[in-house]
């Protein structure tokens, strides 16, 4: 075999690996589907009125949180990768793997992979349930293939982020921290649940630096009936650089942790 | 290729300023069983992780199958098998699942794997729960996988770390009756570790002893228990004794050296247990000291271990 399909051979194997052990917890797949189930009805029927405040620029507050809980959700779950990366490491999976051929970027791709499928299944389900409750997706397939580019995107940074810190502390307490408390400010530090206008000043400059922020940006471009697709391309372009920044840090930090076992 | 391993002055040492190795040098025929015997820290650990290609040695050479760990790690990887201290299976996936992943990784074809797999499966005796996820599986099934693992691309060089630590008592014998198949069946190097003497005695063929990150000696089980030049002679006696008149009475019985008293036990060493202890008895009771109970023991690893590393074996 060629050095390019190995890696693609070693990577499809190294994901199902993953993936298996997900479809046999039935139980969290179904928790899974239901939390962002359950932030879709709760935001939805706390924050309804919301949009009648003046100058929150939006119709139906429906419509307006899918994307928000499309990010959040890439977010939040996409956090919890490094507990995954931690398992491996301590159950000696990951030194068994590392004594045998497989290419080591296989290793790290599968976690990539692994998660973006696990939030593109979320993130359908999202839309479909936001489309079964009434909402609207006046963007059309092109908005919400956007919107789940933009999720898949958002979900790589974090999750390379969590494997990133996962492999550096060794320590579930750590990622369990980081993750309580960067979720909330990183999401209410952006237009997922609340339009930027209506933020105090200095929240809409933070929110500006705030990756949660430039995918409801895009998604939002790209989902609306008139769709800008200069806003979509500047800022997915960001996202594919932090994207692209976390992997290759986490690399590093996996070739750094291959150097201390 | 004369070795199956070798190392030559691995040093290592861990941030903190830890030091794992210092100086270790070895070698492994092919098709032997070669015992690396230690207490924990002694080195044992840090030598299976540089020559199975998961650290690296801060100086120091390393051949394994012929080829150097560090200069072409990944043709070592396909020749070798490795057996960690702890288990190290996909807790989620069957026993069939983990053999036939592994056995991809190392581009075994889809046929030749299924055979494979079904023949491990059959030699380790699991074939009953080949299909039930490991999680469920006993520890000393879970042990048997490990090893069945290991051996799914035929690895020229096998390395068990440590493969009886945590198994119970029947667990250790069929651990060891499978080990001692391995290396009768296959023409395959095993370098085996292990913090058991009875282990690396009754398993190796050759052995080294391991302390402080260096080998402190090396050879036949049996030779290390030669060089110790005798029989293990053990007095308990009825009262502690007054130590001066003992010692004056036993110095006169020919052929006992090496006398040690501690508290009511009496050890020396005889090039000829069984002769002497009549001897030794007379010339006690005669002195008024009685004896208790008496032991005559062949020199044990023990032994050896106490002579090399200067202290007793706690393992």
């Amino acid at each position: 075999m060629s050095t390019a399909t190995t890696l693609a051979a070693h990577t499809w194997w190294m994901t199902g690996r993953r993936l298996k052990v997900l479809v046999k917890q039935p139980a969290f797949v179904v928790i899974l589907l239901v939390q962002p189930a359950i932030w879709l009805f709760l935001f939805g029927n706390l924050f309804r009125r919301v949009v009648e405040l003046p100058g929150f620029g939006a119709g139906d507050y429906l419509d307006y949180i899918v994307p928000g809980v499309v990010v959040m959700t890439a977010v939040s779950s996409n956090m919890w990768a490094g507990m995954g990366v931690l398992e491996e490491i301590e159950r000696g999976t990951m030194n068994r793997l590392l004594t045998t051929p497989v290419s080591r970027s296989a290793i790290m791709n599968a976690l990539v992979v692994e998660q973006g499928i696990s939030t593109a299944v979320q993130v359908l389900a999202i839309i479909l349930l936001g489309l079964a409750a009434g909402a609207d997706y006046p963007g059309g397939p092109a908005g919400l293939g956007v919107l789940l580019v933009a999720a898949l995107l958002l979900g790589t940074v974090f999750s390379a982020l969590s494997n990133t810190i996962g492999m550096l502390v060794r320590q579930r307490e750590t990622i369990i921290g980081v993750n309580t408390l960067l979720l909330l400010p990183l999401t209410f530090l952006s237009s997922a649940f609340m339009a930027e206008a209506l933020m105090p000043s200095w929240m809409r400059t933070v929110a500006h630096g705030n990756p949660v922020n430039w995918a409801l940006d895009a998604a939002r471009a790209a989902m609306s009936a008139g769709p800008d697709w200069g806003v979509v391309a500047v800022r997915c372009g960001w996202l594919a650089l932090a994207a692209a920044a976390m992997v290759f840090l986490s690399t590093r930090t996996f070739r750094a942790y291959q150097k201390s076992v | 290729m004369s070795h199956a391993v070798t190392a030559d002055d691995l040093r290592k040492s861990y941030p903190g300023g830890v030091r794992a190795l210092d100086g270790l040098s070895l070698d492994v025929r092919p098709g032997e069983v070669f015992g690396l015997l230690g207490p924990n820290g002694a080195g044992k650990s840090t030598t299976v992780k540089i020559l199975t290609t998961l650290a690296r040695p801060d100086s120091g050479r390393a051949e394994v199958a012929g080829h150097d760990v560090l200069r072409h790690p990944e043709r070592v990887r396909r020749e070798i098998g490795v057996v960690a201290q702890r288990s190290a299976l996909d807790p989620m996936g069957s026993g069939r699942e983990n053999l036939t992943l592994q056995g991809r990784l190392f581009g075994v074809r889809a046929t030749a794997l299924r055979r494979r797999v079904d023949d491990l499966l059959e030699r380790f005796d699991l074939t009953g729960a080949a299909d039930r996820v490991v999680r469920g599986w006993s520890g000393g099934m879970q042990r048997r996988l490990d090893v069945a693992l290991a051996l799914v691309h035929r690895p020229g060089v096998l390395f068990l770390d440590e493969p009886t630590t945590g198994l119970d008592p029947e667990g250790r014998a069929a651990m060891w009756a499978e080990i001692g198949r391995l290396a009768a069946g296959e023409s395959m190097a095993i370098l085996l570790t292990t913090h058991y003497l009875d282990e690396a005695d009754r398993l190796a063929a050759r052995l080294a002893i391991v302390d402080g990150g260096r080998v402190v000696a090396h050879g036949t089980p049996e030779q290390l228990k030669e060089e110790l030049r005798g029989d293990a002679v053990h007095l308990e006696l009825r009262q502690p004794p007054d130590e001066p008149t003992a010692r004056q009475v036993i110095a006169l019985v020919a052929g006992l050296r090496e006398v040690a008293f501690d508290g009511r036990r009496l050890s020396a060493r005889a090039d000829d247990g069984a002769a002497a202890v009549p001897a030794a008895l007379a010339a006690l009771e005669s002195a008024g000291i009685g004896v208790a109970a008496v032991t005559v023991a062949r020199p044990s690893l023990d032994d050896v271990y106490l002579r090399h590393a200067g202290r007793r074996y706690a393992a």
